[in-house]
């Protein structure tokens, strides 16, 4: 059932009334279920904005939440949903924190003589009226977790390719775990970038952590090893294990003229004695 | 959780997104370690695994495998088989030669696999799909 306008004027009016008596009742109810995780004082603060938001909505005619008149009110609520879910409440906790204004009301009106039908009935209304409100602050909390995850994920991703310089003029990038696109994408740009940042002539992709090498990384490796080559730097194959390596020669893949050594240490000290020999050319 | 006893022990993945990929692999590996395979024989018929739920995945538009525990009397073993009801291969002597592929990879992942398993069966047909059965023993 809908709100009428005049039924949300007396509902605003009742907010307005009853201010203290309802921001009381209804900071209780969130207490009950946040247990001392926010301060009551945190609670109270939210829940008086929240009040003063339902009443100017309410009072500038709002029958919906998606009304002009709700459009100070939807931002609070989006707010709402912003601040539980970045400080790890769950999307329930969060609805809750509207939902618990029913009770409150709820309460102001039974506690009143005037609780007729016609109060009853604009109530059912005014229910409806925040049942909304919850809904949207719970889809907004999962809208808000959703690019939270993502974000983790895509900083996880950069944090699991790290490019170290392991010598003067020699990168490294120890790939561990399973390389998918994705990944394989993060990895290639920042090898690319390292190689520009430190103008190292010598890039070494370790496989060590890689359990299986099939086509789909093979092709990804040589890939990041012609756009190395491109910019002028050589690149290394490290960590081959005998079994990846089997596994390499049954399948077909051909690394082609690439350099492949057994462990990164070895190399390192490829790369050093290529460096050395070219400084006694000189 | 799985516990390959059984000899008839099976478990069946949907394949349709490239995580779906990765548990494949996953449960492979589980197996081969759980029927003591040695670790160039574990890394093989993973490998192998990988290549054919992607290309289930890629060109079969997804379907499943099923991964089981098989012994033959002799030897215990493990079995995949790849099932999807994509467009199936036209012409499967050119699928299998190296270096062909219509999707821009390798062209090495059907006749890789087939070299890293010791027993490779498939079945296809165009407008219909097409099943491939992957088999490595202990030795
Ligand atoms: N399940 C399938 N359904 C339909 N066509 C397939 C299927 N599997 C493979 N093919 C066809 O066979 C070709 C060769 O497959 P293969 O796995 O050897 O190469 P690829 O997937 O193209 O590249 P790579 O596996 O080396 O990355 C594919 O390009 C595709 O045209
Ligand atoms: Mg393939």
């Amino acid at each position: 059932m809908a709100l009428s306008s005049e039924q949300g004027n007396r509902f605003a009016d009742l907010l307005k009334g009853h201010e203290d008596t309802v921001i009381a009742s209804w900071t209780d109810e969130i207490s009950r279920t946040v247990r001392g995780r926010l301060s009551r004082a945190e609670l109270q603060r939210q829940t008086s904005e929240l009040q003063k938001g339902f009443q100017t909505a309410l009072s500038g005619g709002a029958s919906d939440l998606n009304d002009d008149a709700a459009a100070e009110l939807r931002a609070q609520l989006t707010e709402l949903s912003n601040t539980r879910a970045r400080q790890g409440f769950t999307a329930n906790e969060t609805a809750v924190s509207v939902f618990a204004l029913k009770e409150a009301v709820f309460q102001v009106i039974k506690g009143g003589e005037d609780a007729d039908t016609a109060t009853l009935r604009d109530y059912i209304g005014f229910s409806a009226f925040v049942d909304r409100a919850a809904l949207f602050t719970f889809d907004t909390y999962v809208r808000i977790r959703e690019e939270l995850i993502a974000d983790q994920a895509e900083q996880l991703l950069e944090l699991s390719t790290p490019v170290v310089k392991l010598w003067e003029g020699v990168v490294a990038v120890p790939l561990v775990g399973t390389l998918d696109s994705a990944r394989a994408q993060v990895v290639m740009e920042r090898l690319l970038q390292t190689l520009v940042d430190t103008g190292s002539p010598y890039a070494i992709i370790d496989i060590t952590g890689v359990p299986a090498v099939d086509t789909q990384v093979a092709q990804h490796i040589l890939k990041t090893v012609v756009a190395a080559r491109l910019m002028g730097a050589d690149c290394i194959i490290s960590g081959i294990r005998p079994q990846i390596a089997q596994t390499i020669v049954a399948l077909g893949i051909e690394f082609g003229d690439i350099a492949t050594k057994a462990s990164l240490a070895d190399a390192l000290r490829h790369v050093l004695r290529l460096t050395g020999t070219k400084r006694q050319e000189r | 959780m799985t516990t390959w006893d059984g000899a008839a022990a099976a478990e069946r993945v949907a394949i349709t997104s490239d995580q779906d990929v990765v548990r494949v692999r996953q449960l492979v590996r589980t197996l081969a370690v759980a029927v003591k395979l040695s670790l160039v024989d574990q890394t093989k018929i993973v490998t192998a695994a990988s290549e054919l739920a992607r290309n289930t995945l890629v060109y079969g538009g997804g379907g499943n495998a099923e991964v089981s525990r098989v012994d033959n009397g002799r030897k215990p073993g493990i079995r995949i088989v790849f099932a999807d009801e994509g467009p199936g291969i036209p012409d499967l002597d050119l699928a299998l030669t190296d270096g062909y592929t219509t999707g821009g990879g390798m062209g090495l992942g059907l006749s890789g696999a087939r070299r890293l398993v010791d027993e490779f069966e498939i079945d296809t047909e165009v407008g219909k799909g097409t099943t491939i059965s992957v088999t490595k023993w202990c030795r």
